[in-house]
């Protein structure tokens, strides 16, 4: 028999089970990885290896002919990324600023329209009227079509969301805010100055959600936007990878006055997806612990 | 009851008018956003056009409904959908079910964060992300895999021309994308079974493959019926950023690809038939709003305390 670290026996049973749990959870995180690395690596493979051998764990000639491509006329790219941090930045700002408050009044026990109020918030979860009739509010009667603000409202409300910070609400104590309102206290100031620090891992978390939710957002590009200035980093990158016209007609391509056939197309749309998704990887081990709270947040039932 | 729900209205508009003020915002949006979209569903019924807008124009009854079930699209996307699905749901618990069980009994907290940390990694990127991926993986010239089955003498496979390879690669890639999600809340409901119930068993002489049985398994029960019945209640909704940044507008593979949210997508943006797409989409609706009452009043009845609502 052996010892463990801390001294205690393992059994021959546990062994095979410590060794089958260490082999399973290796093998799925390497499965996880492994296109990452591959996306990565075929960025800085030679399009000329690329076309002879397809792409491979390890280029035998390194090469930054699609990175010095596109960091030649960057401005398409950073004008998607000031546009997705923008809208990220400011939609999940609104966005967790009405789920807080919406969730905070409907915990409230003297708050005598919140039964009704909830199932009206809860029904939309339940049914919903479809993708068609929605277009057309936006585009024929709200006029939304290529605005900034189709961006922000489309992802803007999402009522699961408020069912959580509902349920995490509760876990205020009532007699804070008790208390405060016979110091005479108001509303807001209770909301702003006592309830919202005491709920900041789930503010946190949530807001983590909804941000991640407005960074990866194409949908609303695809259904909203035509002009080219407001395309969101998601979908601009959509263009590129689908459409050799688009690609062909980016200032990327464009400034490197070449012939249209001879641009590095392969490694160049693997640069631009890692150039538009890794800064984000790269805050991911940080932000990290608060996706985690998050999941768990939603794991217990309310 | 009526009479009631406007006595509080009118109670918390004079009482509480802070409280109301704060739920307005959502209550606005909901009504425009999501209220007004399900009045706008007649034009299900309709047949829609620009100039008469959705309530100027004529009435034609079934007729969308009727169109979309003739042209034998209806069974077939129902199909694939809820197919899908079911694929999707088992493989994954039980992956999830799995990754949980064995992380939670390891030790190691670095490795454990290290390989939750990459277990998650893939829920963090965008579906147009995982198009580019599939694409690098499957690609007939250069694709990787075809770059490992030449090496080992085998024949090429052509998966953007070929139908049957896509079930395989959605629910792979489905589960490439959730797995790490899903555990993280199957984890969490095994951290939160008792260690006492764990400690006794052992004294008991209960091996890891008991404890598991006897034990987690029962243990994880409740979150695994919640977390069903919210999938069930979405059988017919397909993953739609899935489906169409994987297959795109490639019609050779429909017939293996299609699920009911990009066919109306895709027949709205391209065929312009607003009447039959929304149509489909309000088919679809109903379909998981029957399935997910008939689901949670069958929960009520078997195990109370597991009801979504």
């Amino acid at each position: 028999m052996n010892r463990n670290k801390n001294g205690v026996y393992l059994s021959r049973d546990r062994k095979a089970f410590n060794a089958l749990a260490y082999t399973f959870i290796v093998l799925i995180t390497i499965i996880c990885l492994l296109p990452f690395w591959l996306v990565v690596i075929g960025s800085f493979t030679a399009e000329s290896e690329i076309f002879s051998r397809g792409y491979s764990m390890w280029p035998h000639e390194f090469s930054l002919e699609a990175y010095q491509m596109a960091f030649r006329h960057p401005d398409e790219v950073f004008r998607a990324y000031g546009i997705t941090v923008s809208i990220t930045v400011l939609g999940t700002f609104l966005s967790l600023l009405m789920t807080t408050m919406c969730g905070y009044a409907l915990q409230r026990e003297d708050f005598r329209s919140r039964g009704f109020l909830t199932m009206f918030v809860f029904f939309t979860m339940l049914f919903n009227g479809g993708l068609v009739p929605w277009y057309l509010l936006i585009t024929n009667y709200l006029h939304l079509k290529d605005t900034y603000w189709v961006m922000i409202l489309t992802p803007l409300v999402n009522v699961y969301y408020i069912i959580l910070m509902k349920n995490f609400m509760r876990t205020v104590p009532k007699a804070l805010i008790e208390a405060a309102k016979i110091d005479g206290a108001g509303e807001f100031y209770i909301f702003f100055r006592i309830v919202l620090p005491l709920v900041k891992p789930a503010l946190a978390s949530i807001g983590m959600f909804v941000a991640l939710g407005y960074w990866n957002e194409w949908r609303t590009g695809m259904l909203f936007l035509q002009e080219k200035s407001l395309f969101p980093l998601q979908y601009y990158l959509y263009r590129l990878l689908n459409s050799v016209e688009f690609l062909k007609n980016s200032t990327v391509v464009m400034s490197a006055e070449i012939s249209s056939l001879s641009f590095p197309s392969e490694s160049l749309k693997l640069a631009m997806t890692v150039i538009a998704t890794g800064p984000i990887i790269c805050l991911y081990p940080f932000l990290q612990k608060y996706f985690v709270k998050g999941i768990t947040i939603g794991a217990v039932k309310g | 009851m009526k009479f009631k729900l406007f006595g509080n209205l009118a109670y918390d508009l004079r009482r509480n008018k802070a409280l109301m003020a704060m739920v307005l915002p959502v209550v606005a949006y909901l009504l425009v956003f999501a209220y007004a979209p399900m009045v706008g569903a007649v034009i299900a019924f309709k047949s829609y056009n620009f100039t008469s807008g959705i309530f100027g124009s004529p009435w034609v009854g079934f007729n969308n409904f009727r169109f979309f079930f003739i042209s034998g699209k209806a069974w077939q996307v129902t199909k694939n959908t809820v197919l899908y699905n079911v694929a999707f749901i088992a493989t994954q618990n039980v992956l999830e079910i799995t990754v949980a069980i064995f992380l939670s009994e390891i030790s190691h907290r670095y490795f454990k964060k290290i390989t939750q940390g990459a277990m998650f990694l893939p829920n963090f990127i965008s579906w147009v992300v995982v198009g580019a991926i599939a694409y690098n993986l499957f690609s007939y010239d250069f694709g990787f895999i075809n770059n490992v089955l030449t090496s080992l003498n085998a024949p090429k496979i052509d998966v953007y021309t070929t139908a049957k390879y896509w079930p395989h690669i959605f629910v792979f890639l489905s589960a490439w994308k959730h797995v790490g999600y899903g555990s993280i809340v199957y984890l969490a409901a095994i951290t939160g079974i008792s260690s006492e119930i764990y400690e006794s068993a052992a004294l008991d002489g209960a091996n890891e493959w008991q404890k598991i049985r006897y034990i987690t398994l029962p243990g994880i029960q409740s979150t695994f019926f919640v977390l069903l019945i919210l999938a069930i209640g979405n059988i017919f909704r397909g993953n739609f950023d899935m489906f169409y940044q994987l297959v795109g507008n490639n019609g050779l593979l429909y017939n293996a690809t299609d699920v009911i949210d990009t066919y109306v997508f895709r027949s709205l943006l391209t065929t312009y038939e607003f009447g039959m797409s929304s149509a489909i989409g309000l088919y679809q609706s109903v379909l998981c709003f029957v399935t997910l009452i008939i689901t949670n009043a069958i929960i009520h009845r078997v195990s109370p305390e597991n009801a979504l609502y």
